[in-house]
């Protein structure tokens, strides 16, 4: 997306400002920021135009397949039959594809009316129990909760949460010892196999393991793991970006700034923490932006396998589900997945240019 | 050789006796320094010129303290010199600032270590004294990475001098400036060095810039195996000004002498 904020061309400011002199700060800027909009803007139609067209041609083609297998099977008038029916736009014989845009918005819209019936649903539950709740409350008892389908907006919030989880886990394990092992470069040696061999590992493989260590720890609490296995399995899978990067930022300090440390006998305390660590902070803040990103990514998959709640089984649950409306979901949690993992990616840039000393690549 | 007339008057602050450095290579030791005798004297401004690969950064980080010492020995003030420490300056030839920190936080990290009995105000004043004296009293708060390479600098020359070190090591410490902001800063570090008299040794590419600032211009032969070649006094008074010192006849005769022994 960086795509979309490059300089302004000298050229065309410098003819706007001949027209709106008083607006020259402006000016300058303007240009460029409605050239790269246009563009961006004019990329999108054409996503569209390209998307609606291949969902037309592959709903024809199935529609096509849809009729000549009725034909061989059935005849001609059953045929001819199939063929109205498509061509009405009934359900029961829809060609089942990729959606086009506007099914997918539709779907979209769908799927909000669906929150807003939850919501409303929870809401009225929430009245409904208040009283009971107090009283089981001030007994000691469990409140009673609701347990009906989550809506797809708290899926999403589900996801997020699980998310922040993991990346904390990420930042708890991987920071740590990324500082330990920067500093020592025996501890380098005894970590590298290690991070060498586990870093490709695939989240698949990770959620198992930890599957297996979390089933056998929680033997007996029938307290739901799901959710636990799951952010555990995101920290694991995603924190190998940061491990290497804090590890490299400690190891690679600047020698100018070592020798600094020397002439001023620094202690080993303020040698870490006032020169080793702040010259560190840049790549150790790349490396979180990494493990943000790969935490969001793999945290689809292991949704989906662990059949904890959130976006993954939410993609999962529509795909088994198989009903008309289905594909067109998906599509739209696919877009839902990306945008937040761009806004993810943009809030740890920020975060990044607002604690280090040099500018972040955008 | 010429001797400082006054050496034998004067304390020697420093005193290197059969200095060596040799750095071990797959083909076998290669001897930077042998046998290396120099003593600077207190209150002297030394240069130290030779050709590039002489070996002159290796003798100044050896007196740092960031460099091993092969064979023979550095006494400061009497007492060997082993490892680096505030009592002796750097200036470094980049300007070695965090880039974290304010130019004040800079110089108040080292000013710290030294004075650490004092209270966070006398710390602070003592900062920005001489951040004062280099012409960044009003750019104190500044962030290292938004001043200029000379500005850089000149926080790098009130670090050193804000350490009241023994003596002031200067590593090429104006080679990466420009010939203006380099004369400047020239300036500025004779006129903080007047005042405070701090026993110096500044290695030096720049034949004009040695004779400026130094009482005495020490020639190394070029390397392996480097000496000392010649030594010349320079006797002009202090404090110097630019303009007087580039219309006195002696500059001249120095600075031939000096091209003399480095185009030999």
């Amino acid at each position: 997306m960086s795509q979309t904020t490059t300089a302004p061309t000298p050229a065309k400011s410098a003819s706007l400002t001949r027209f709106l002199p008083s607006l020259s700060g402006m000016g300058a800027k303007l240009p460029g920021m409605a050239k790269s909009a246009g563009i961006t803007l004019a990329s999108m139609l054409l996503f569209l135009l390209v998307w609606q067209l291949s969902a037309t041609y592959l709903y024809n083609v199935e529609a096509k397949s849809r009729i000549d297998r009725v034909m061989t099977e059935q005849g001609a008038a059953e045929a001819e039959k199939m063929k109205a029916c498509i061509a009405s736009g009934d359900i029961s014989c829809k060609p089942n594809t990729l959606p086009s845009p506007s099914e997918v918005v539709k779907a979209s819209s769908l799927l909000l009316a669906d929150h807003r019936v939850i919501s409303a649903d929870k809401a009225a539950f929430k009245a409904k129990t208040a009283a009971v709740n107090a009283q089981r409350k001030a007994q000691g008892l469990d409140l009673i909760t609701y347990t009906g389908r989550p809506s797809f907006v708290d899926q999403i919030f589900t996801s997020l949460k699980t998310v922040a989880v993991g990346f904390l886990i990420a930042l708890f394990i991987a920071v740590p010892i990324g500082i330990i092992i920067g500093l020592n470069e025996n501890l380098r040696t005894a970590f590298n196999w290690f991070i060498q061999v586990f870093k490709p590992v695939s989240p698949v493989v990770w959620l198992l393991l930890v599957f297996m260590i979390v089933k056998t720890l929680t033997l007996g609490s029938d307290s739901d793991t799901s959710f636990l296995i799951s952010a555990v399995s995101v920290g694991l899978c995603s924190m190998w970006a940061t491990l290497v990067n804090t590890s490299v930022g400690v190891s690679s300090v600047n020698q100018d700034y070592l020798n600094v440390a020397k002439v001023l006998k620094l202690g080993i305390g303020k040698k870490i923490f006032k020169v080793i660590l702040p010259s560190a902070i840049p790549l150790i803040f790349t490396g979180l932006r990494i493990t943000v990103s790969v935490a969001w990514m793999v945290l689809i998959a292991i949704e989906l396998l662990a059949q904890s709640p959130g976006l993954g089984s939410f993609v999962w649950e529509e795909f088994q589900n198989g009903a008309n409306d289905s594909n067109a979901k998906i599509i739209v949690a696919m877009f839902v997945i990306g945008f937040i993992g761009f806004l993810l990616d943009r809030v740890m840039y920020y975060i990044q240019q607002s604690v280090s000393f040099e500018k972040a690549l955008a | 050789m010429s001797q400082n007339p006054n050496s034998s008057l004067r304390d020697v602050v420093l005193n290197m006796r059969d200095l060596t450095k040799i750095y071990p290579t797959p083909k076998g030791d290669y001897v930077v320094l042998e046998d290396l005798q120099l003593q600077i004297m207190k209150e002297e401004f030394v240069s130290i010129i030779g050709h590039s690969g002489c070996g002159k950064t290796t003798l100044l980080t050896m007196i740092a303290g960031l460099n091993d010492i092969s064979g023979g020995d550095i006494l400061l003030n009497e007492f060997p010199v082993s490892g680096p420490g505030p009592d002796r300056g750097v200036i470094f030839q980049s300007p070695s600032l965090l880039p974290w920190m304010t130019a004040l936080e800079n110089v108040l990290l080292g000013v710290k270590q030294v004075f650490p009995q004092a209270s966070k105000k006398e710390l602070k004043d003592i900062c920005a004294y001489y951040l004062d004296k280099v012409g960044l009293g009003n750019a104190m708060d500044k962030r290292a990475t938004d001043l200029s390479q000379g500005m850089q600098q000149r926080v790098g020359i009130a670090r050193a001098f804000a350490l009241r070190p023994k003596i002031l090591l200067l590593d090429e410490p104006f080679g990466m400036l420009d010939s203006l902001t380099k004369a400047e800063l020239q300036d500025v570090l004779l006129e903080i060095w007047d005042k405070e008299k701090i026993t110096a040794i500044q290695i030096t590419h720049d034949v004009d810039e040695a004779i400026f600032l130094a009482d005495r211009v020490i020639m190394m032969t070029s390397g392996p195996r480097a000496q000392i070649g010649d030594i010349l006094d320079i006797g002009f008074e202090r404090p110097r000004a630019r303009k007087e010192i580039l219309n006195h006849p002696d500059y001249y005769t120095y600075r031939k002498h000096l091209i003399d022994f480095l185009e030999h």
